[in-house]
């Protein structure tokens, strides 16, 4: 046993340095051999690691040398059972993936459906669609935001975001008759129209919004205990994060404009004005601020889409695929027959598959669909930015102290839920 | 670019590597030999900017088309082919393997994303080779496929369950795998 004073000194860390993907499994850092070293179980169930993420670190004194990053703890075979259900069915289980996005999850699997069935979405359904994938975008990153904070000790910021994200879903129980996990969005459209009093709900909130940004970014982007824990953080390099898979913020805060919005459209995000938002450091701090400034983005998409989103149908009028209006089964028996069918058989989709992206708050978030001309998928496979990014945590940590380590897996911002699926 | 041009160019560069091509619904897709995959993946890296790996899909295509399962209620799914069943009759393309391993890729940078599909055919145990040497990312990737369909990705640094605990039997996305009535599974460790 060597007492306290034998033991050598705190070791100097390069700062500023980028993350290098380690020789090896590039997810994986190895601790090197023959030193004086402890292995740490951190997770499942820590209050640092968002949900139920396992780290095994090895840690030389306070330092982390090695770690490897274990996921799989909720895991609860979404892919399985999507092949189980019809495609109807499929939609309101996608919402329970990213439930802190889960609006944009419903999207990618809907958007994925619809290329495959070749229907056409009018266009007051997009804009509505868009509004809320917004509105769903300032959900995710305020609790990000919240998250991390109280992570570093900040609480009061918690509180804050809460309440911000409960008007937020306020406005998604006005609409869709419910908080979270919506089955907003459907085949052909969204399921009924914006009720009475919403624009004036919403610009309310719009208007409240901005401010209450300002409020977080005085309370934190200045501070100087948040800019010492934060800048030069779990730095990566944009060629780095390319080939480490990064989408989303995470990649766009390290200077990469890639955001899916901008560069393939889908919905109207053609007709709507915002920028997308790039960070240069590519550090912990400019994740941060890459999410919070992107929630002005979406308070101005969400303003043009009160200001601008057309008139007409909410939903196309192709039976095959569309439940009958609701009015319709009261007095049609063929219509309710109809309902029954599609309800129970489902519908048929032509052999063939398709890949289709949607920007979500985390990145680039994919739905595959394989169809054999059934009315159940034969595969379905998400491609979830959380389950990506959290594959830089070992090569962003090592080298630092472990309170850095949490940083880092907060500022990658990942959801469990959907990196296990 | 269609995907006739891309088999194209990547036949030029990597001869015998590209089997197939389609234009697809949503990206050009080419068929590629399992053997020339690394080859053909640095190809579409560096010559031809597909730097960004965005999914690895593993699909089994065990009793592909042959029921189509329509009918919600039924053991075996509703036969679409038979006669007088609902809807048109259906002839499936059968896949030339069972499994397809298919690897989605995009350019991240300045530009158009340009996304391109490629697949390799697998028979069940044959060995694909891995591409984390070609795009870092492919890691966890080939790792959630390998536990899940139980695709063998040659040359992987880390090739271990990642998903269900490492003492899981089975590959449960597979086909083949029990739906209800598996043998219940950590019973033992009370």
């Amino acid at each position: 046993m060597s007492t306290i004073d034998e033991r050598p000194p705190a070791p100097v860390l390069p700062l500023y340095e980028p993350a290098k993907i380690p020789p090896g499994a590039p997810s994986k850092v190895d601790p090197p051999a023959g030193a004086d070293l402890i292995t740490v179980n951190f997770g499942p169930n820590h209050p640092s690691t968002h949900g139920v993420l396992r780290l095994i670190v090895t840690l030389d004194g306070e330092v982390v040398v090695g770690l490897d990053a274990d996921i799989g703890y909720v895991h609860t075979g979404f892919e399985k059972n999507f092949e189980q259900k019809t495609y109807w069915k499929g939609i309101p289980y996608s919402p329970r993936m990213d439930y802190v996005a889960f609006f944009a999850n419903e999207l990618a699997y809907v958007g994925a459906v619809e290329r495959l069935i070749d229907i056409e979405v009018p266009p007051r359904a997009q804009w509505i669609r868009m509004l809320f994938a917004e509105l769903t975008r300032i959900h995710s990153h305020l609790i990000y935001l919240c998250t991390s904070a109280v992570e570093m000790g900040a609480l009061s910021v918690f509180f804050y975001c809460l309440r911000e994200r409960d008007s937020v879903l306020d406005l998604f129980e006005m609409a869709t008759g419910v908080r979270m996990h919506d089955r907003y969005p459907q085949f052909g459209g969204v399921a009924e129209d914006l009720p009475k009093g919403f624009y004036a709900e919403c610009r309310r909130f719009l208007a409240d919004m901005p401010k209450r940004i300002d409020e977080y970014l005085d309370l934190l982007a200045g501070n100087p205990v948040w800019k010492s824990r934060y800048q030069g953080i779990g730095t990566i390099t944009g060629e780095t994060a390319i080939a480490m898979g990064l989408s989303g913020p995470n990649l766009r805060a390290s200077g990469v404009p890639y955001d899916i919005r901008r560069l393939e459209p889908y919905l109207a995000y053609d007709q709507v004005e915002f920028d997308v938002i790039t960070r240069p450091g590519g550090d912990a701090y400019d994740r941060f601020m890459c999410r919070t400034l992107e929630m002005y983005e979406s308070v101005k998409i969400v303003e043009q889409c009160l200001d601008s989103m057309p008139s007409g149908p909410v939903m196309a009028n192709d039976r095959k695929y569309v439940l009958p209006p609701r009015h319709e089964l009261h007095t049609s028996m063929e219509s309710l027959i109809h309902h029954f069918k599609l309800v129970t058989e489902g519908f048929r989709v032509a052999p063939g598959q398709v890949y289709h992206t949607v920007e979500s708050p985390r990145g680039e978030f994919g739905c595959y669909l394989v169809s054999d001309g059934g009315a159940k998928p034969w595969r379905a496979h998400f491609r979830a930015p959380s389950f990506v990014s959290l594959q830089s945590t070992a090569m962003m940590s090592v080298n630092r102290y472990v309170g850095d380590m949490i940083v880092v897996v907060g500022s990658l911002d990942g959801v469990m839920g959907e990196a296990d699926r | 670019m269609t995907s006739a041009q891309l088999a194209a160019a990547v036949k030029k560069a990597v001869p015998g590597s590209v089997t197939a091509h389609e234009q697809g619904l949503d990206m050009p897709t080419l068929t590629v030999k399992p053997e020339k995959l690394v080859e053909v993946a640095t190809h579409l890296r560096d010559a031809m900017g597909k730097n960004f790996l965005s999914a690895v899909s593993a699909v089994d295509h065990l009793g592909y088309g042959e029921d189509v399962a329509g009918y919600f209620g039924t053991e075996r799914g509703r036969d679409m082919n038979a006669t007088g069943s609902w809807g048109t009759p259906l002839t499936v393309a059968q896949p030339p393997k069972r499994f397809a391993v298919r690897y989605h890729l995009a350019h991240v940078g300045d530009g158009p994303t340009e996304r391109v599909r490629i697949q390799v055919w697998l028979d069940d145990g044959q060995e694909v080779p891995s591409v984390v040497g070609v795009w870092p990312t492919a890691d966890w990737h080939e790792r959630e496929q390998y536990d899940l369909m139980g695709i063998h990705f040659a040359g992987h640094p880390n090739l271990r369950r990642l998903i269900m605990p490492t003492d899981w039997a089975g590959h449960p996305l597979r086909k083949d795998y029990p739906i209800g009535g598996e043998p219940v599974q950590f019973t033992d460790a009370v």
